[in-house]
């Protein structure tokens, strides 16, 4: 796939890739244009939150206990921080394996002399890694969510439920959409491998991945850490 | 003066299809793209004057009743949501998908079929939001939907969900849009364009993208949180649990006032086209345009509250926010100036386009003036809710963007279509147009001082408001006659109009180096561009001579080896003939638009007691988008070549 057809015919520097005023191939920099305009849509999200922190009506609360009238029955704070500091910690480490991905790909024609090298050279072992870990995360999320409604909270129960679970949801729609999108490039690297050539490809699917694991940190410490 | 010879044609596709609807579907030209954009968005215009006219008319006199109040409000609604998402902003597009590939020296757009794409939803998106009218059921919450008047309780009907839908759906439009304009103008310029040897239009454009990119996703989540509480039961807008009945109004209006510059600046661009060519000088005072242009989309995200003032936000809120207001009068007054300097000394040359141009330099003025007046919040007291601020928008929006939007088809339609529009009847138009804008807003500024509310579907007599009323109306009705002249004279020319020559204004820039209209390929040979006006370094040296040419910022040449200096083409040959390898054109835009449509029709449904029809249309839409994006991204852009 050329990478801007738009300005064909000039001869570019040593790549051969088509020619583009920055260097670069403009999926990087649409890519980006893309983040910019998601970081708006997040910052709505978690602003909507924050200045609705502590306004709710009726509880469960996220991190005071709920006493009667507020609640029918005295309800403990309802976010669990050491379960969701371990979702933290899942979907950070699928960022590294993110980043050994890319490098895979990247790297995929260089020799490998040890078996560590092999591993670490791996495209399919650190694509299903990042995989699984997001998924892995998403079940944090599916979990969580689940346990927050049987302990009463809904998404309609409060504003703290309205703004939690649709800020997390979006979020975890993200990360929904990342894994199917890494797992379309793990089935493109069994059919017919991944190359240097397809590296673009890898690392826009990175930027994009690492996007939304910074949005989480954001979340986590604005909305877990941070009482 | 006016021929049947052959008129040109767009050129052949690699297919051989030129003519012909599926030509059409198919398109992944910028060109053909920005042409559906100018008639779709036409169409939109007149249908959101329709919409003008007969509030008009019901406001002509006191206590008419020609139609209801009910129905008056999904008039003035559907008229404000139409102008502004439906008219101004796919008008600017229509001249950001035609120029801006052209005007940087480019082949199309960084993402032709993504383009095509953004086309797509927002037509389908436009019909989505229109048709409900017909069935009396439009939006009928205002175009700025405050919540908690839209939500359920207060709104029951499907009119709404209508607003928050087709809104939705035009967001990704536009959005797509922007993604695929900043990579072109960042990334596809020709050699030696550095950025600021670009035309100022590119500029402009250049600046709205990233408006709309850090705006729009604000109001893409303010209508989440509505849809969300009218489908699924949230409590963002309910003021019993808690909820902030300025939640939305904040929301809103941080996108609401940017989205106000999305509407100017490429009216402003078109005009910096415009009268320098008619002037024959250089814009006057260019990098000073770049960076008014520039501090207008930046400060245009501080003033937000000025919509506002009214709802008790408190003495040090008001004060900030009307000082940022005051303070962004600045940028937008120095280009006014600007544009008077450029004219100052120059041979003029009063071509229709022309006479727009100066227009809208007289008319924004007009309604910049009395946006100063509304900086003041105490003033803005009496003001707001009033025809007064009526009577401002319509000066920026009317006498502004639309101004500028003509001046720019006037300019532009010869190298679009390869024929002249009509001298005489672009004049009548422009002074029919000029008389009856002004009979029809100037009264409402007395109105408004006399207490005239907004969003009022009739009136008592005898409050000093009827004549004033009576002119408006009048006013109209002779802009119907007006913009009827500009249709006829469009269709006509197209048609009938004399052949156009390359370069009929004797014009500048790139657009105006290649054949009217142009090859499908754009450019034969990319140019090796050195000045911000390379075709008058070539035919008028003495008029850029005291504009610095340098080499600056162009340190590596030695990409360009191949790229010729900036020259004149007159070549038809096909891209085939030419070995320009150029994108396949493909129907899966237009599928994958549908399926979005499809999608977000079936949350229409999902209050009915069976949700089936709701999950049909969300899954099968859900995977007609699916299924056809993995098609299409998996399809190379273009025939393998090399």
């Amino acid at each position: 796939m050329s990478a801007s057809p738009a300005l064909d015919h000039i001869e570019a520097g040593a790549h051969g890739h088509h020619y583009t005023t920055t260097g670069l191939d403009s999926r990087k920099i649409a890519i980006w244009a893309f983040i910019g305009s998601e970081c708006m849509l997040f910052a709505s999200l978690i602003s909507t939150y924050l200045i609705y922190k502590g306004r709710s009506v009726v509880g469960p609360f996220p991190h005071e206990v709920c006493n009667p009238p507020a609640c029918a029955t005295t309800l403990n704070p309802i976010l669990n921080i050491p379960v969701t500091s371990a979702s933290t910690f899942v979907l950070l480490m699928s960022s590294l394996c993110m980043v050994l991905a890319l490098a895979a790909v990247e790297n995929r024609n260089l020799p490998k002399h040890t078996f560590g090298d092999r591993l670490l050279g791996s495209s399919k072992l650190w694509l299903w890694a990042t995989c699984l870990l997001g998924a892995m995360f998403l079940g944090f999320q599916a979990y969580e969510f689940t346990s927050f409604v049987h302990e009463g909270l809904s998404i309609r129960t409060n504003l703290f439920g309205s703004s939690f679970f649709t800020l997390t949801g979006f979020h975890g729609a993200h990360v929904t959409a990342g894994v199917i999108w890494l797992g379309t490039l793990l089935a493109i690297d069994y059919k017919r491998g991944l190359e240097p050539a397809d590296a673009i490809n890898v690392d826009i699917a990175a930027l994009y991945w690492h996007f939304v694991d910074v949005v989480w940190i954001a979340i986590f410490t604005l909305i877990y850490l941070i009482k | 003066m006016a021929t049947v010879a052959a008129s040109p044609t767009y050129a052949g596709t690699e297919s051989g299809e030129v003519t012909g609807l599926w030509s059409w579907l198919t398109t992944v030209d910028h060109k053909r793209i920005g042409v559906l954009y100018l008639y779709t968005s036409l169409f939109f215009f007149l249908f959101g004057g329709l919409e003008a006219v007969i509030i008009r008319a019901q406001l002509a006199g006191p206590n008419k009743t020609l139609v209801s109040a009910e129905m008056y409000n999904q008039l003035f609604t559907m008229h404000g949501t139409t102008m502004v998402f439906l008219a101004i902003m796919p008008l600017s597009a229509a001249f950001f998908n035609f120029l801006i590939p052209l005007q940087i020296g480019a082949r199309d757009v960084a993402f032709p079929r993504l383009n095509a794409f953004s086309y797509w939803v927002y037509a389908l998106g436009g019909l989505f939001i229109t048709f409900p009218i017909f069935f009396s059921v439009a939006p009928d919450g205002g175009w700025f939907g405050y919540a908690p008047l839209t939500t359920r309780q207060f709104s029951q009907g499907v009119n709404i969900d209508f607003w928050v839908l087709g809104l939705q759906i035009l967001g990704i439009s536009s959005l797509a849009a922007a993604f695929n304009f900043i990579t072109t103008i960042i990334n596809l310029r020709a050699p030696g364009m550095n950025l600021m040897r670009m035309p100022m239009f590119t500029w402009m454009s250049f600046v709205v993208q990233f408006l709309i990119v850090l705006a729009f996703p604000v109001i893409t989540i303010a209508l989440v949180f509505l849809q969300f509480d009218r489908f699924f039961g949230t409590n963002f807008y309910e003021i019993g649990a808690g909820g902030d009945p300025l939640l939305w109004q904040h929301l809103f209006w941080i996108f609401g006032h940017p989205e106000v510059y999305i509407l100017i600046l490429p009216a402003f661009g078109l005009v910096s086209e415009v009268l320098p060519t008619n002037s024959k000088k250089p814009l006057f005072g260019y990098p000073v345009m770049v960076y008014s242009g520039i501090l207008i989309g930046f400060l245009g995200f501080g003033v937000w509250a000025h919509h506002m003032f009214s709802v008790g936000m408190g003495p040090i809120a008001d004060t900030v926010f009307g000082l940022t207001t005051l303070l962004i009068a600045i940028p937008t007054g120095v280009k006014i100036f600007n544009w008077i300097f450029t004219m100052w000394g120059g041979s003029i040359r009063f071509t229709a386009a022309m006479k727009f141009a100066i227009g809208l330099v007289a008319l924004f003025t007009i309604g910049g003036i009395s946006g100063v007046s509304h900086a003041s919040p105490p003033a803005d007291l009496q003001q707001t809710d009033t025809y007064y601020i009526v009577a401002h928008f319509h000066y920026v929006l009317f006498g502004g963007s639309i101004m500028g939007i003509f001046a720019g088809i006037y300019h532009y339609f010869p190298k679009m279509f390869g024929r002249m529009m009509n001298e005489r009847q672009g004049t009548w138009h422009f002074w029919l147009n000029f008389i009856a804008m002004n009979l029809t807003f100037f009264p409402m500024h007395f109105s408004g001082m006399l207490g005239m509310p907004r969003r009022i579907y009739t009136y008592d007599a005898g409050q000093g408001w009827d004549t004033f009323n009576f002119i408006s109306s009048i006013g109209a009705f002779m802009l119907v006659i007006s913009t009827s002249i500009f249709v006829w004279n469009f269709f006509r020319s197209k048609s009938h109009g004399a052949i156009a020559p390359d370069n009929p204004w004797d014009a500048a820039t790139l657009e105006w180096s290649i054949p009217s209209p142009p090859p499908e390929y754009n450019f034969a040979e990319i140019p090796l561009v050195e000045s911000r006006y390379p075709l008058w370094d070539l035919t008028h040296p003495e008029r850029t001579s005291e504009i610095p040419h340098t080499h600056e910022g162009w340190e590596e040449q030695d990409k360009a080896a191949d790229a010729k200096a900036v020259h004149i083409e007159k070549d038809r040959r096909t891209a085939a003939e030419l070995g320009i390898p150029m994108p396949t054109p493909t129907i899966k835009p237009l599928i994958v638009a549908a399926g979005i449509i499809i999608m977000f029709s079936g949350l229409l449904f999902i209050h009915r007691p069976s949700k089936a029809i709701a999950f049909t249309l969300i899954f099968s839409g859900a995977a007609i988008l699916v299924g056809t994006l993995y098609a299409w991204l998996l399809t190379p852009l273009e025939p393998e070549h090399h």
